[in-house]
Parts: C-alpha cells; sequence; structure tokens
C-alpha cells in the first residue's frame, strides 16, 4: 500500500476524531450533552484495551496459551466487585472535587503535597514506557503495511511517521484537554471520541476475526482441531505446568487494580463519570466488550500459525498480515484503522491524566508555597495552569517517542504493560486502606508507596535496563552488590513464579506491611483525621457537601472572590458565589467570609489547582484560628496586664491572676482525663461553654474598649472572676465525679453522730442563710445510734441540700426544716423547703449526671449544677438511697435514708 | 438609620446578657432584654424590634419555639432572628436554620466576628 495514502488515511482519522469531540462538545453546550449516555460511559472504559490487546494478545496466545486471558479476567471480575470501591471512589471524588489519582492519595492523606508529588512521579516512570509501545505498535503496523508495495520515496516519510503522529495527537490532545479550565475537570468532547475509538477497535477486531474463522478457515471447529495436529500447539491447550495456577492469581490481581488505579482509568471511571448509576450499566456491558474482542484471539492465533508455518511473521502482527496475505487491503486498512484508534485513545487519555498531575500535584504546589511568584502570576494563573498542561502533554508524548527511539525496540508489547500494571498496583495499599480504615496516615502512606515502588524497580525494571547494557549482568547472576538474596528475579531467594508475579507479589507485599505498620506506628493529625472521616464515612458525609466544614477561622470575601477570579472570571464567580450565598442565607456584603463560604471556594479551586494547591492559596489569603482555652488564657492574660497599670485594680487584678491559674490547671488535667465518656463529655463541654461564652466575651470588649467607664470596668471584671470560678467550680466537680464513677473514690469510715454531721453543715452556711433572712428548724430524734459513715463527705452531701434549699427560697418569707428519725434500722434525714419547688419531669433528671444532654432544649433550674449526682453517689456509697418530693410551687422535700449496721 | 433598630437579647444567664447589652448598645441599638422564651414573645409582640439575638436552652419556652413563633406570625416574619447557642454540632445549627433562623453563631464566639455579622444584617435591613 501507498505510504502517501496510509498517512493521509491516518490523519483523516484523526480528523474525524476531532470532529466527532468537537460535535460532542457543541452538544452539551446545547444541554444535549452525549456524555449523560451511559453506554458512552460504559465505551469510554474499554480505553483500557490499548495496542497491546489489539495486537499484543494474538503474540501472547501464541507464546502462552491461554495465559492472555488472565489480563482481561481481571477487570471483568473487577468492575462488579468494584461496586464497593469504584462508586465510593467516585462519590468521594465528587465531594472533594478530586481530579487525579494523585490528588486522592494527597487529600486523603491531610492535602499532602509530598504523597501528590511522589505519585506523580511513580505515574510518570511507569506509565512512559506504555505510551512508548502504543507509538511502536502505530510505526510497525504502518512498516508492515507500506511493505507490501514500498516505493523508493516513501522511505523518508515512513522512518519518521511516528514523530508526526506524536506531533499531531499532542496538538489534538491540547486542544481537547486543556481548553477550557474547570473545577469538574471534564472534558466531554474527549469522552465520546473515545468511546467512538472504541467502537471503531472492536469492529475491526471482529472482522478480521470473522474473516479468519469463516472464510480462510472453516469455522471455530475446522481452526481448532487442525491447530490441534500441530506439536508446537499442542501446549496452547493447556494451563501452564508449574506456577501456572499461580501466574494466573498474579496477572488477575494485578490487572484488576490496574482497572481502577492506572491514571487513563481513574480518569474515565471517575472524574469524567457524571452519574454514579452510569456504574450499573458499565458493570455488565464491559465485561460483555471483554469477552466479545477476545472471542478471535485464538483463532487468529491458529490461522497465523497455520498460515504462517515457519515463523516468518512476528505473532504479534498477524491481525494485519492475515488480511495482507489474502490481498484484502481494505481489510487490512480496517485493521490498521483499528490499532491505530487502540493506541491513540490510550495515548490521548492517559496524556491528560499525567498532565492534570504534573500540573496541579507537582509543579502548582511548588510555585505556590514561593510569595514572588504568587504576585507575579497574580490574575493570570489560569492561563499558567493550562501553560503548564499543555507543555506537559507536549513533553510526555516526546519522552514517549525517545523512549521507543532508545529502548522500547527490544521489548514485546505485553511484557512493557504488565510492568506499568505493576507500578500503578502500587497505589492500592493507599487508596483501598485509605477509604476504608480511618487509621491509616501519611507516613504509612508514603513508605508503603516508596517501598513498594523501589521493589518494582529493581525486580521489573532493572533487569531490562542490564538487558539494555546500562547495568552489569553478573547482578542478575549474583545479586546486587554480591548478595545473594538480592537477585532482581529471586528476591530474597523466593523461585518459580515468573518475573511479574514474583514482582508483583514483592511490591505489593511490603508495600502493604509498610502502610499498616508506619500507620499505627505514627501519629495522626488534625486535618489528616479530618480528611479519613470524611472518606472512610463518604456516605454519610455527602449529604452536607457544602457545609461539612472543617474549616475555622477570618478571611475577607474580597480576598476569596479575587482568588477564584483567577480561574473562573468575575461572571462565573459571582454567579457561583451568589448562588451559594442564597443556599445558605450568607451577606455577600459582609468583610469577613463565613467558614461554609471558604471551604467551598477551596474546593472550587481544588478541582483546579489539586487539593493541596488550593489549600495553600486559601491560607495565603485567610487566617486560620482555632478558638482554644490557650486563647482564652491570652485574652486573660492580656486584660490582666491592663489593669495592672491601674493601681486601683490592682488588687483584683491578683484574684483574677489566681483563678486563671486555678483554671489553667483544672483545665490542664481535664485534658489528660481523656477515659470520660463520650455523651458525658458534650455534656460537659456544653456546660463549659455558658461561662466560656461570657469570660471571652467580657474579656474582648475589655480589651477592645480600654476608655470604658471605669465602674463598668469593674463591675465586668468580677463577672469574669466569678464565671472564672464557677468554671473551676465545675471542672473540680466534674473530675470528683469520674472519682467516684471510675470507683476510685474511697470512703474513710468512723463511727459518728449524724446530728453533729448536720450541725456541723449549718455551721458552714449560717452566713446565707442569715443574709437572705431565712427562718431555719431542726427537729432531731436523740434515739438515733452512731453510724459508721465517712464524716465529710456526708457534711458535703448535706451542705449540697441545704444551699440547694437557700437558693430556692424566697428573701425573707423562706423556711428550712431538718428532720431526723429513725425506724426499722434506717435513719431518714430530711431538709424540706417552701421553695419554688421542682416539676415532675426534672425529679428524675436532677440526680443525673448527664441531666442535659445535647437533644434537650428546656434548662433544669440554675445554680444545681453536679452537686446532686455527686450526692447520689456519697450516699450509694454508703448504701443508702437519697430522693426528692415535690410540687412545682410548693417547695421540695430531699430525703436521704441511711442504714444501721 | 441605625440607631433607629430595636435589637431584643433573650438569655437566661446574666453575664452574658451583661457582654451582649453593652456591644449593642456601643453599635446604638436601641436594647431590650428577655431571660426566657415567654417574656421574650411578649417584648417581640410590644416593640416589634428589627433583630432578636435568641438563645436556644432557656426554662419554659425554648428558643426553637420563640424562633418559630416569630416565622409563622406574617406580621413578625420579617424579624430576624439571630441564634447565639452553645449546641454546636451540625445537626444543631441545621435545626436552628430549618426553624427560620436568619443566623446561627454557635457559643463561645468572638465578639468582633459576631458584630460583623449583626451589622451586616443592619445593614441589609437598612437598605430595604
Amino acid at each position: 500500500m501507498n505510504s502517501f495514502g496510509l498517512i493521509f488515511t491516518s490523519l483523516l482519522y484523526l480528523a474525524i476524531l476531532f470532529g466527532i469531540a468537537y460535535w460532542a462538545e457543541k452538544r452539551a453546550e446545547k444541554g444535549k450533552s452525549m456524555v449523560t449516555n451511559p453506554y458512552i460511559y460504559a465505551l469510554s472504559l474499554a480505553v483500557y484495551c490499548t495496542a497491546w490487546t489489539f495486537y499484543g494478545s494474538v503474540g501472547r496466545a501464541v507464546s502462552n496459551g491461554i495465559d492472555f486471558l488472565a489480563v482481561y479476567i481481571g477487570p471483568t471480575l473487577a468492575l462488579p466487585l468494584s461496586w464497593m470501591i469504584l462508586r465510593k471512589i467516585i462519590r468521594i471524588c465528587k465531594v472533594q472535587r478530586i481530579t487525579s489519582i494523585a490528588d486522592f492519595i494527597s487529600s486523603r492523606y491531610g492535602k499532602n503535597a509530598t504523597l501528590g508529588v511522589l505519585v506523580t512521579i511513580v505515574c510518570i516512570f511507569g506509565l512512559l514506557p506504555y505510551i512508548a509501545i502504543q507509538l511502536k505498535a502505530i510505526s510497525s503496523s504502518f512498516l508492515i503495511l507500506s511493505n507490501a508495495d514500498i516505493d523508493s520515496n516513501s522511505g523518508f516519510f515512513a522512518k519518521d511517521l511516528t514523530l508526526y503522529i506524536a506531533i499531531v495527537l499532542s496538538i489534538f490532545t491540547i486542544i481537547f484537554g486543556t481548553r477550557k479550565i474547570d473545577s469538574t475537570e471534564r472534558h466531554e468532547g474527549m469522552v465520546t471520541a473515545i468511546a467512538a475509538e472504541s467502537i471503531i477497535k472492536l469492529l475491526a477486531f471482529l472482522t478480521v476475526g470473522i474473516f479468519v474463522t469463516y472464510i480462510a478457515f472453516d469455522g471455530f471447529a475446522d481452526i481448532f482441531r487442525k491447530a490441534y495436529q500441530v506439536p508446537n500447539l499442542k501446549k496452547v491447550f493447556v494451563i501452564e505446568q508449574e506456577g501456572g495456577f499461580s501466574t494466573w492469581f498474579w496477572h488477575t490481581l494485578l490487572s484488576m487494580l490496574a482497572i481502577i488505579f492506572l491514571p487513563r482509568q481513574f480518569q474515565v471511571a471517575v472524574v469524567e463519570n457524571v452519574n454514579e448509576k452510569h456504574l450499573n450499566k458499565a458493570m455488565w456491558l464491559f465485561p460483555v466488550y471483554m469477552f466479545l474482542i477476545n472471542i478471535f484471539v485464538f483463532p487468529i492465533a491458529f490461522g497465523g500459525e497455520l498460515l504462517f508455518p515457519h515463523g516468518e511473521v512476528n505473532p504479534d502482527n498477524y491481525v494485519l498480515a492475515i488480511p495482507l496475505k489474502f490481498n484484502h487491503k481494505l481489510m487490512a486498512l480496517l485493521t490498521y484503522i483499528g490499532g491505530f484508534s487502540a493506541a491513540t485513545s490510550m495515548m490521548i487519555v492517559e496524556t491528560i491524566a499525567l498532565s492534570t498531575m504534573i500540573s496541579n500535584n507537582l509543579i502548582m504546589p511548588v510555585l505556590l508555597k514561593n510569595p514572588k511568584f504568587q504576585k507575579r502570576f497574580e490574575g493570570n494563573l489560569s492561563n499558567l495552569v493550562n501553560n503548564i498542561r499543555r507543555t506537559a502533554i507536549v513533553l510526555i508524548i516526546l519522552l514517549a517517542y525517545i523512549y521507543y527511539k532508545t529502548v522500547a525496540e527490544y521489548y514485546s508489547l505485553v511484557s512493557i504493560g504488565l510492568v506499568s500494571f505493576t507500578a500503578v498496583a502500587q497505589f492500592a495499599p493507599a487508596i483501598i486502606g485509605g477509604i476504608f480504615w480511618k487509621g491509616g496516615t501519611r507516613l504509612g502512606a508514603l513508605v508503603g508507596i516508596i517501598v513498594g515502588s523501589v521493589i518494582w524497580f529493581f525486580t521489573l525494571v532493572l533487569p531490562s535496563m542490564i538487558g539494555a547494557g546500562i547495568f552489569p549482568v553478573s547482578i542478575m547472576k549474583e545479586g546486587l552488590f554480591g548478595i545473594y538474596l538480592l537477585k532482581p528475579f529471586e528476591f530474597l531467594g523466593l523461585k518459580g513464579m515468573d518475573d511479574i508475579s514474583h514482582g508483583l507479589f514483592w511490591s505489593i507485599s511490603l508495600n502493604a506491611i509498610c502502610y499498616v505498620f508506619f500507620s499505627v506506628r505514627s501519629k495522626i493529625t488534625s486535618i489528616e483525621h479530618n480528611q479519613a472521616v470524611i472518606f472512610v464515612d463518604i456516605f454519610s458525609h455527602s449529604k452536607f457537601i457544602e457545609t461539612s466544614t472543617i474549616w475555622r477561622g477570618k478571611a475577607y470575601i474580597p480576598d476569596i472572590r479575587s482568588l477564584l477570579v483567577n480561574f473562573f472570571g468575575e461572571r462565573r464567580t459571582d454567579r457561583v458565589l451568589r448562588s451559594f450565598a442564597t443556599r445558605h442565607h450568607l451577606n455577600l456584603e459582609a468583610r469577613h467570609a463565613d467558614p461554609r463560604l471558604v471551604s467551598f471556594a477551596e474546593k472550587l479551586l481544588a478541582g483546579v489547582v489539586g487539593t493541596a494547591s488550593a489549600r495553600i492559596m486559601v491560607s495565603s489569603v485567610s487566617k486560620e484560628e482555632k478558638i482554644s482555652m490557650d486563647e482564652v488564657m491570652d485574652i486573660l492574660k492580656a486584660s490582666r496586664e491592663l489593669m495592672v497599670s491601674n493601681k486601683e485594680l490592682r488588687k483584683k487584678s491578683l484574684e483574677l491572676e489566681k483563678t486563671s491559674e486555678e483554671l489553667r490547671e483544672a483545665y490542664e488535667i481535664l485534658k489528660r482525663t481523656d477515659t470520660l465518656k463520650d455523651d458525658f463529655l458534650a455534656t460537659v463541654a456544653h456546660e463549659i461553654r455558658t461561662p466560656l461564652t461570657s469570660i471571652r466575651a467580657l474579656s474582648e470588649i475589655i480589651y477592645d474598649n480600654p476608655q470604658m467607664d471605669r465602674e463598668e470596668m469593674e463591675n465586668f471584671l468580677s463577672t469574669v472572676i466569678k464565671e472564672s470560678e464557677r468554671l473551676s467550680r465545675l471542672i473540680n466537680q466534674v473530675l470528683d465525679l469520674e472519682k467516684y464513677a471510675s470507683g476510685k473514690q474511697k470512703l474513710s469510715l468512723e463511727m459518728a453522730d449524724i446530728h453533729l454531721v448536720i450541725e456541723d453543715s449549718i455551721e458552714a452556711l449560717n452566713h446565707q442563710i442569715k443574709d437572705k433572712g431565712l427562718d431555719l428548724s431542726c427537729n432531731f430524734d436523740r434515739n438515733i445510734p452512731k453510724l459508721e459513715i465517712d464524716r465529710d463527705k456526708l457534711v458535703q452531701v448535706v451542705v449540697n441540700l441545704i444551699s440547694n434549699a437557700v437558693k430556692f427560697c424566697q428573701p425573707d418569707y423562706g423556711e428550712i426544716q431538718i428532720v431526723t428519725h429513725l425506724d426499722d434500722a434506717k435513719v431518714s434525714l430530711i431538709v424540706k423547703d417552701n421553695g419554688a419547688g421542682i416539676s415532675q419531669e426534672y425529679q428524675k433528671l436532677i440526680f443525673d449526671k448527664f441531666y442535659q444532654a445535647e437533644n434537650q432544649t428546656i434548662k433544669k433550674p440554675k445554680g444545681s449544677g453536679l452537686g446532686l449526682a455527686i450526692s447520689k453517689r456519697i450516699i450509694e456509697l454508703h448504701h443508702g438511697e437519697i430522693s426528692v418530693e415535690s410540687r412545682k410551687g410548693f417547695g421540695a422535700t430531699f430525703t436521704v435514708v441511711l442504714p444501721v449496721k | 438609620m441605625k440607631e433607629q433598630l430595636k435589637v431584643l437579647i433573650v438569655d437566661d444567664e446574666p453575664s452574658i446578657l451583661m457582654s451582649l447589652e453593652f456591644l449593642m448598645r456601643k453599635e446604638g441599638f436601641q436594647v431590650f432584654i428577655a431571660r426566657d422564651g415567654a417574656e421574650a414573645l411578649e417584648i417581640i409582640n410590644r416593640e416589634l424590634p428589627s433583630i432578636v439575638l435568641l438563645d436556644i436552652m432557656m426554662p419554659n419556652v425554648d428558643g426553637y419555639e420563640v424562633c418559630g413563633f416569630i416565622k409563622n406570625d406574617i406580621k413578625l416574619q420579617h424579624i430576624k432572628v439571630v441564634f447565639l447557642s452553645a449546641k454546636s454540632k451540625e445537626a444543631d445549627i441545621e435545626k436552628g436554620y430549618s426553624v427560620g433562623a436568619d443566623l446561627y453563631v454557635p457559643k463561645p464566639f468572638s465578639t468582633r466576628n459576631l458584630m460583623s455579622r449583626i451589622n451586616a444584617l443592619a445593614l441589609g435591613i437598612a437598605t430595604n
């Protein structure tokens, strides 16, 4: 065939592809999007089938028999199984606006930039050879076809055809991969074109298959019977000798991982997914596609062996050679286009995915950390991102071309593909662990991926470099540095596996072990923890996609807006912000941005520049704020310093210093007591917030208003002190209660008179009772014997009961009665008042330490704190009972019953 | 304009009332105080304030009920309701907005932050 004609056909094909992509984008603009069709989604997944499938399967079937099927059985199994994994990954990516596999890992482990860089680098090194072999496939198929009638003029073009194809492909990829910048990073035109390519390569392969089976031969039965008579082909019918099943297992596993973690698969399956429900279609349609594209592999392989019995044609090229032998030029051309489409679709998607990673995870985070740079490109970042991606696309394809020219010539299609699969399989522990296990940490992921990649390099890449003469052959035979255990194909002495299974086994298992080991050993930071929770529990979080705020701090709306304008332009930014504001009742005129708005903006940016870069950008215009106890302490300290200058207030200042010191100590203790139960903690946290609110607000007022009226300032300060005391009292009670609950509190029992206990208690409160003008009367039963009690603890109980009575009695009209009596070996102690009383519903609650659980909104009468809960514990330790009787408005009667021994 | 705006503060903690009252007076609002939900409703009907700062956990009538009362009354629903509450879980905030609140500020709050948001609300009322 004339090579000019062939070049022309190739370019024409690309032009048609271009037309399809363009048409799909135009349709999308009119609202008739192609990608809302689940069949397009399922077909685009078939980008999995590259030139390796198209040409290489036949070659592998000839040399290894049915083995070739393993890498198709993997995906066929993976897709239905991945309902669990893939659906979760899709949801996470939508919520977090993640646009690549590097971004996914970086985001999961605390938006860590280092991880993003690492994953990107592994992808580049792992996939460059894989892209290179696509170029190799294009060029060798071209040579076979043009050799059919070679003419002297075509030499020049034929030699460099690959380079031209590479250039045209770069242009195509740039146009459809980087035309618009968007936070979803979807490329509708590209996806539609890829789906079309999937149809073309399938049709081409089926045509050759049908031709070989039914025209060149006489059906499946005929071709199999003839092949069986050839001694060399007999081995093809059985699963291989030793290690055969292990090879099957590892290759199937490997391709199951590849179908999700290859950047191009991640791009089409996750990033380009518009509707999770499309997975349902893909789950059966993709396996059907796999079946169809494999069904004629054996007939073509056998046909080739029968037609070219003397090895004059490389089995990788049977698909093309057979139509040529029968002089069916049109069919040969169709086959060529089929292989061409398999190769180009892979290159386009892989390059777009890699270029996104290079710009978002490799280059932008580094650039954005440099403030000088940020200034220089202010207002022009969107163009910058696009230019980085364009350059990356050209560089990737150019590097692949160089690799093809220098190294790839020497290797078969399949072997290089499987080495690439093993490289991306290194992400499996970090990703699968990351979406099901909250304990996975950044360090674990980092060490796991590094160790896995090093082993990958050593067991699979190094041998090929040795083969190319870069390193000495002695490493293969004697091991690295002559160490026997370090042979690339027999690592740690493991023998009997093929090189891919061997490399995969060691790299992935050591990777997973390191991931788990270092995750368990390392500490988790708060942002990592947040991301872990969002990823693992995505299905319960995604209801609050926009409001899942983990950010608190100060940022100004104009700053946030100008960040967004950089990427989305004025009009789109304003539209997006307005609709977000309406949804969440926010005021865009305010100066300060609401935290929800800030995290929304961060997610939008993440879609464009990656999560790590987005975080850097947002934090450059905002001040993150942690509202902590320490901060309150600082405010207290500041207001104290203010007061020191004022002599008259010095005394108060000393008091304040003392309480704030006590407060700090109590807080430290509380911080250490992390064994408290969760709901109890919630109750306490809620209780603590009330005095904390006053302390914070009043201190800030004093700090912000140094000129305020002195009397008012004094009033405020004494309130701050009062509230601080309340806070430390509360904390002490909490600690007390915890001692009782954990059984650490012991009684020191002695024989004592209960009446002395009561008199001591009255003594302590006498002042208050007199101040309020209350009438206190006692009626004691003198027959009560001494009891075995903890005197101090019981005083605490009685003081609590009497002081409650004092609190709820009206001044001057209040009456409190204390009565004791003995009956049936039981002593009763009654404290009765005529105060406000307690309504029925609260009577059950007041002894409970969880008395103000978060779902309650009606408050219990004030001031009762945790005192009654503590009293109840003390009485229970004495084997007694405490109870209350009351009617609202008619006072309350508390009764303590203690046993006589 | 601003000095004509009436603000009602509803909270059962005297110390919190103290700070909020100071802040609101300083901004030039006319301030009213209520110590529980029932008292709040009485003042709302009598004074028709423009903004209500509302605690949630209170004796007798709670803040959600007061807010619901305001937002379901055609004569009152223009009143801006700001919840100030120690309940700060996502679900609490969702509930606050679902009963019609215009703003939900968790306690403890930063006074500067609170004031800028209140001022933004007041500005909205003034420009309407």
